[in-house]
């Protein structure tokens, strides 16, 4: 019979579809899992609601509980409880890494202009905050494009939601 | 047809169609900054209508799918105001784009605080999102605020932002945006012509093989 850490640890090897140097779990997409008998309920939040890579996802997850020998069932949980906060410290270092700034962490009301203006976004190339807004919107809905004066060059920063 | 299911609908069909109008500036924007940017927020909308739909569909049994594209266009709940293709005029796109936003921002806070927590918890995602077209509309409304033909857009469209939000909400959008009441509001249930044009494009792919699965 499969167990609920089986499965974690099965989860944690799916990287995303569209960033695949972060897993689905470091994402903080994964809200729960249960097992019952040979049933494995996953549930998962999109990130932005208009994420295609979202069916992608449903079905790798599906595919992992098959080949613990489960059954799958993913149901999609379109709630408020994901927020770029449930990104895992080590997923927000492999963002880093890959030349994703990762979010700034929520503050206590929405985000302003005068947040995105600000100097506290760091180039993940060169580390320089000496930084500015070119676009609110980017190449997909979760990322920003700003430009770096350190090493005069852009960069794609993720949104904070 | 419920309460409930009327009003999901009325969200989606809102966010359907404007995010088919904003993305008719793909590829045409003024900057290639805004045709990543109308991409972006259109690829947004329609993913909200999609989840509003999704919500819709387990009460009426049926699919999002179903909802989006086989209903006539008679059958949609869409305001006039995200009918109109405005399509080579920035003024009026951007007038548009601010005054859905400001209207949006008002019935989305009211989801927020329902008893219905699905629909509370689907609203405040959706409220997460549209902090960035928020944004967006406010930038350039603060950019154009002095050019008259802004003013000019904004004046023309003000009666049918009206038009988006029920007879008790109108006053805080007036007051939000500094305007007055209008004396003919372009009302949600009556239907401009061009939305039978949009429906048509929308939908062509779908009803040239129906029950496809893609």
């Amino acid at each position: 019979m499969v167990t609920a850490e089986q499965v974690w640890s099965a989860l944690e090897e799916i990287p995303d579809p569209e960033i695949p140097v972060i897993s689905l779990v470091d994402l903080g997409v994964i809200r729960d899992v249960s097992v019952d008998g040979d049933r494995v309920r996953v549930e998962l939040t999109p990130t932005f609601l208009g994420c295609p890579a979202l069916e992608a996802m449903r079905r790798a997850l599906a595919d992992a509980v098959t080949n613990l020998g489960g059954e799958p069932d993913v149901a999609v949980i379109t709630d408020d409880s994901w927020s770029t906060d449930r990104i895992t410290p080590a997923g927000r270092e492999k963002l880093r890494e890959a030349g994703f700034a990762p979010p700034a962490p929520r503050a206590a009301g929405a985000t302003t202009l005068v947040q995105l203006q600000s100097r506290a976004f760091r180039c993940p190339y060169c580390g320089s905050t000496d930084t500015r807004l070119e676009n609110i919107f980017g190449p997909t809905p979760c990322r920003s494009i700003r430009w770096c004066a350190g090493c005069r060059q852009p960069f794609e920063q993720f949104k904070t939601i | 047809m419920s309460a409930r299911s009327d009003l999901l609908l009325t969200l989606a069909d809102d966010e359907l169609v404007l995010g088919w109008r904003d993305s008719e500036w793909t590829g045409v924007a003024p900057t290639l900054e805004e045709d990543v940017a109308f991409s972006s927020i259109a690829q947004n909308e329609i993913g909200h209508a999609r989840a509003l739909y999704e919500l819709a569909a387990v009460e009426l049994g049926t699919d999002a799918d179903a909802l989006a594209f086989d209903r006539e266009p008679e059958d949609y709940r869409c305001a006039p105001l995200v009918e109109l293709r405005l399509l080579d005029d920035w003024a009026l796109t951007i007038a548009r784009r601010y005054l859905y936003e400001e209207a949006d921002r008002l019935r989305i806070g009211t989801l927020m605080s329902s008893e219905d927590r699905e629909l509370a918890g689907l609203a405040a995602k959706i409220d997460r999102e549209e902090v960035y077209h928020r944004l967006h509309a406010e930038l350039w409304a603060a950019r154009l605020r002095d050019e008259p033909r802004f003013a000019a857009a904004v004046e023309r469209l003000w009666p049918y932002a009206l038009g988006m939000l029920p007879g008790e909400q109108r006053a805080e959008l007036a007051r939000r945006v500094g305007r007055n009441g209008a004396a003919a509001i372009h009302e949600r249930g009556s239907h401009t012509p061009e939305l039978a044009e949009l429906w048509n494009e929308m939908t062509e792919v779908r009803r040239s093989a129906p029950g496809a699965q893609w």
